[in-house]
């Protein structure tokens, strides 16, 4: 399988394997997968979050930009998206 | 104290399969009563309280509870990831699509070999075909699909075809377990256990198709330990993120613990998971080190395995406060070694000429009334 290439018009979501909560007893999100558990960072969970196989990584990025004024973020989130895609958590709506 | 993250439902003993190499206690025969449906909503209530939020359905063949969907459903509600252990025998399509409906995450369906005489001879029921169609079923109802195949003597050679079979099938994660010893699995250890050379073959087989399929479906290749020098970190610790809940009810810290003796497990009947979890002198009996003697207790290596599994230093040592034989550090190790390597010095012609005991309730039943040792 060929590696995804993320542009800022990539729209991802959740991969069907995964599922994104928010877990109280951990109290962070998480991604649960057959009999394992990811559990996120804050920030790595307010971007999954945001990810629902509507928006695109720069409308993603702008919302971010909202919520968190002043932090350049850019960079981190793509970064974040390319390891999210390597690990399988998340699919190309256009690959669908 | 760290609070339960797993939780394993084991709704019934009851079975279509006689799987020789099953993990379920001898006494199967002994536990009748179930829980009843209320009785699991409260569990599954209680333990998701508790923090778990994985969820195995298994047994026994958990399909054989009519109320099945009905757990699944609450399982839901209350946020868990669940997963259904299942042989499929007792599966069809309207279930699957009902199961789909009540919001089960995700099946695992064991087949016991790639070839249909031997998957029914080891199952002791002609299961094969039909467990085929489910799988296909159950990815047509773009569920994430485990298989789960357990790997020992008797079909271990085949690990190519059945890894081929588990890409026909569009598996997900495909899980070639080696037999773990517990259960009918140790009765029947002399028939399952592979040779050395069997597994040296089969690991680069394996490896080579993980590689293969890398990105495509997820290959867990699980090695048997009596083979290793180190003993696994069984459960993760004891009593530290699973709990088992039994057909009966009666709570454990892993499945296989019931055989230990001098125990006296709790029961979600009569006690709260909250407190059988935190309180009761079961779940507390292997926590931390104080429990452990020489070698454990000064290794620098008992915070990483926590001295193996206990049910294994009880099986093959007769204390479970000894360390896991396994590991070569024990001075069990050696014994371990030799019963080894005198068991897979016997051809597999003269290993299948020795009949397995299936696990049904007639062996249970004839067991239970041989006087052990």
């Amino acid at each position: 399988m060929s590696e995804p290439t993320i542009t800022p018009e990539t729209i991802a979501r959740i991969s069907p394997m995964f599922r994104l909560q928010w877990e109280e007893a951990q109290d962070c999100h998480v991604l649960l997968y057959p009999e394992g558990m990811v559990k996120l960072s804050a920030s790595a969970g307010e971007i999954l979050k945001r990810i629902d196989g509507k928006t695109s990584l720069s409308a993603l990025i702008t919302a971010l930009k909202l919520q968190f004024p002043g932090v350049p973020l850019d960079h981190d989130v793509t970064h974040f998206v390319e390891t999210a895609y390597g690990q399988g958590w998340l699919r190309s709506v256009a690959d669908e | 104290m760290s609070k339960p993250l797993w939780l394993l439902a084991e709704l019934t003993y009851r079975c279509p399969l006689q799987c020789p190499y099953c993990s379920n206690p001898l006494e199967i025969a002994q536990y009748k009563d179930e829980l009843t449906t209320e009785q699991w909503l409260s569990v599954l209530q209680q333990a998701r309280r508790m923090g778990a939020a994985q969820l195995g359905f298994s047994g026994g063949e958990p399909l054989v509870r009519a109320d099945l969907e009905i757990l699944i459903t609450e399982a839901r509600r209350l946020g868990y990831y669940s997963n259904l252990i299942t042989s499929g025998v007792g599966m069809d399509e309207a279930r699957v699509a009902a199961f789909k409906a009540a919001g089960l995450d995700h099946i695992q369906i064991s087949f016991q070999a790639s070839d249909e005489d031997l998957n029914n001879y080891l199952g002791g029921s002609a299961s094969f075909e039909h467990k085929y169609a489910m799988a296909r079923v159950v990815k047509q109802y773009d569920y994430p699909m485990v298989l789960n195949i357990v790997l020992h003597r008797q079909n271990i050679d085949q690990i190519e075809d059945i890894i081929k079979m588990t890409i026909d099938l569009k598996a997900d994660y495909v899980e070639l377990a080696s037999t773990q010893y517990y259960g009918w699995s140790k009765l029947n250890v002399a028939g399952l256990l592979p040779t050395r050379e069997q597994l040296a073959r089969a690991e680069r087989i394996a490896h080579e198709y993980q590689d293969r399929l890398k990105g495509r479906m997820k290959i867990l290749y699980v090695v048997p330990d009596y083979y290793e020098t180190r003993p696994k970190a069984c459960m993760n610790g004891w009593g530290s993120v699973f709990l088992t809940i039994a057909p009966d009810g009666s709570a454990l810290p892993c499945h296989a613990a019931r055989q230990l003796p001098g125990f006296s497990f709790p029961n979600v009947k009569t006690q709260s998971i909250e407190s059988i979890w935190n309180d009761s002198e079961a779940f507390n009996r292997f926590r931390g080190d104080a429990w452990m003697q020489e070698p454990c207790r000064s290794c620098p290596e008992k915070g990483k395995d926590f001295g193996g599994c206990r049910c294994q230093a009880f099986m093959l040592t007769g204390d479970a406060t000894n360390a896991d034989p396994v590991c070569d550090k024990s001075t069990h190790h050696a014994r371990l070694v030799t019963e080894v390597a005198r068991m897979t010095a016997v051809s597999l012609a003269d290993v299948r000429a020795q009949p397995l005991v299936f696990r049904n309730l007639k062996n249970s039943r004839a067991l239970s009334t041989t006087p052990t040792a």
